[in-house]
């Protein structure tokens, strides 16, 4: 009988053009996709000429975004995004995307059906592994791996062991998978998952949407994780159909798949998360917090900028007000999100409540554009990382929430759950 | 081949935020960049570093995004090299494909403290403390990585397949 492998395991043979992958060995993978951005891919187009690369291995399988310093936030910024499209209209790429037509990238990959079940993704940043939520095997490189990648269209991947993290009970009101992974991070600490896969499972992941499950394998990496992952339910087919650009495949882990260790967590009790500056560990239930008062809060980035998201800020800011001095950003994720939005109010009702709506951007959640924070500011921020300096100067401060959360205290001037108000 | 010089102590979970902050990424000019090395865990850094010192850390060094800008900033800036307990994954394969050595050692890390000269064999690993001279080892280096290291990083290796498909 076949060894018993894990969803991880099993994609990454497949690419390898294995039956099995033991964790631990070096293995060479065929990759779906590779892709980079304004901030990483010139770094490594510059490998790839150096390299004396003339090609891209396949020119519907390199995929170019320029959303992080993008609509050009200033001189250089635009010349980096200038390096992007020239090259891209150079490789003749088929997925390019800037202008009206760029999204954040990983809410635009699988939105378009560029990515899908069974794939395997590398990318030149770090929020890659997002698309685990679909059932792929995703990870963050640097810069010179995606150029080597663009080249040869494999890349050198360790083989990691797993860990199975099974979510029980029933969410309650306004507790999202922002709130399940904040919680887990928090427990695991910021390199509890250090190399590792998280596999994601349990009755409570079953019936999270596929806006919760992205939600949770995009924080992956700040557990230090080489991957999180979701196998695939009806959830995840029902949102690749009519999406997907190519023909996809469905894995799930044997029964008696090997895990370096198990954790259960009980989600039934659990109130809205909050992550205290300056690490996504620093985990706190939103009742705990004390008095924080804000001067910003941000509704967006790849972790939170999806039409679900928009609908819960909505939900909350209905007929309310942003408090006098508070600044509230929100950023659709994608100009598809963006127009749903609009067709369906909610940037009314953003609009009503004294929001500021940007265009799709990475923007203000790594300090950018769109948002930065002066000296000894505070935000609430929907974002994936509370770093010092993450959202400016390096006295400003970041505390991660989920959307109800960050509107609600966009509105009550200070954070506080959605009751609250 | 043997690195000299002093050490500078950092604490855990040193993020690329701080090693490079994104404020400064609208370029990816190594001597721009290198500017700007460790700003936002101590903005004093660059001036107080020389070519050849040592960044020394806790565990986990280097989290967070996978902006390969952070090895080429420290590597621009002069550093001889990294020691920490241990490194976040992107940045550890980023450092290799930079060329910026780097050492796993938690002894080493634990001890070795502010303005400590140490040398680094870059082939054994082995870091020694010149005043005292008590030596640690430092985990040993993939196979793997030492193949890419000795063909001269990843492009180099990635070349040297391409011109043996083209010939």
């Amino acid at each position: 009988m076949a060894k018993p492998q894990t969803i991880t395991q099993k994609i990454l043979a497949a690419h390898a053009g294995k039956e099995y992958v033991e964790p631990g060995e070096l293995i060479l993978a065929r990759v779906d996709i590779a892709l980079g951005n304004d901030i990483t891919a010139p770094l490594a187009i510059r490998a790839f000429q150096e390299a004396g690369g003339k090609q891209v291995f396949d020119k519907e399988r390199v995929v170019l975004v320029s959303d992080h310093f993008a609509p050009n936030k200033d001189i250089p910024s635009a010349i980096q995004c200038q390096t992007v499209r020239q090259f891209a209209r150079s490789q003749g790429l088929t997925h390019f995307y800037e202008g009206g037509e760029m999204g954040v990238e990983h809410a635009l990959l699988p939105e378009k059906g560029i990515v899908g079940p069974g794939d395997l993704i590398v990318g030149a940043d770090s929020h890659t592994c997002t698309y685990g939520a679909l059932g792929a095997f995703a990870s963050g490189v640097g810069s010179t791996d995606l150029a080597a990648a663009m080249i040869t269209g494999e890349c050198w991947l360790k083989v990691p062991e797993s860990i199975r993290l099974v979510y029980n009970g029933q969410r309650r009101a306004w507790v999202t998978g922002k709130d399940l992974i904040l919680m887990t991070i928090g427990d695991l600490g910021v390199d509890g998952a250090n190399y590792l896969a998280m596999e994601f499972t349990g009755e409570a992941i079953g019936r999270l949407s596929m806006a919760g499950r992205f939600s949770m394998a995009n924080m992956a990496v700040e557990a230090g994780a080489k991957n999180g992952i979701i196998a695939p339910d009806a959830i995840t087919l029902e949102y690749v159909k009519g999406r997907a650009l190519r023909p996809y495949a469905v894995f799930e882990s044997d029964p008696q798949a090997e895990y370096l260790f198990e954790k259960t967590y009980e989600v039934s009790g659990l109130e809205p998360q909050v992550a205290c500056p300056p690490s996504p560990e620093n985990v706190v239930p939103v009742s705990e917090l004390g008095l924080i008062p804000i001067d910003q809060a941000v509704i967006g980035s790849c972790t939170n900028g999806r039409l679900e998201d928009l609908r819960l800020a909505a939900l909350v800011l209905e007929g309310r007000k942003v408090a006098p001095g508070v600044r509230l950003i929100v950023i659709p994720a994608t100009p598809l999100i963006y127009r749903q939005a609009l067709d369906e109010g909610l940037l009314a009702v953003f609009m009503d409540a004294g929001a500021v709506i940007s265009p799709p951007t990475c923007g203000p959640c790594l300090g950018g554009h769109m948002g930065v924070l002066a000296p000894g500011e505070v935000a609430i921020a929907t974002t994936n990382r509370n770093f010092t300096g993450r959202m400016g100067h390096p006295q400003s401060k970041v505390y991660l929430a989920n959307p109800a959360v960050t509107a609600a205290s966009a509105v009550a001037g200070r954070i506080c759950a959605p009751e609250d108000l | 081949m043997e690195l000299k010089g002093k050490v500078h102590k950092f604490g855990d979970d040193i993020n690329t935020d701080e090693i490079i902050p994104a404020r400064y990424l609208s370029t990816s000019d190594p001597a721009e960049l290198a500017k700007h090395a460790m700003e936002d865990a101590d903005p004093e850094f660059v001036t107080r570093m020389r070519p050849g010192d040592f960044v020394v850390a806790g565990k986990n060094f280097g989290c967070g995004s996978s902006r390969e800008h952070a090895p080429l900033a420290l590597k621009a800036a002069g550093v001889s090299g990294v020691i920490a307990v241990s490194f976040a994954r992107i940045f550890y394969r980023n450092a290799f494909n930079m060329g910026l050595p780097i050492f796993a050692s938690k002894d080493a890390a634990r001890d070795l403290a502010d303005g400590q000269v140490i040398s680094v064999d870059l082939h054994t690993g082995v870091i020694t403390d010149a005043a005292s001279g008590r030596w640690y080892l430092s985990q040993p280096i993939p196979p793997f990585m030492q193949e890419l290291l000795a063909d001269g990083g990843l492009m180099a290796h990635v070349k040297k397949r391409l011109e043996a498909k083209s010939a």
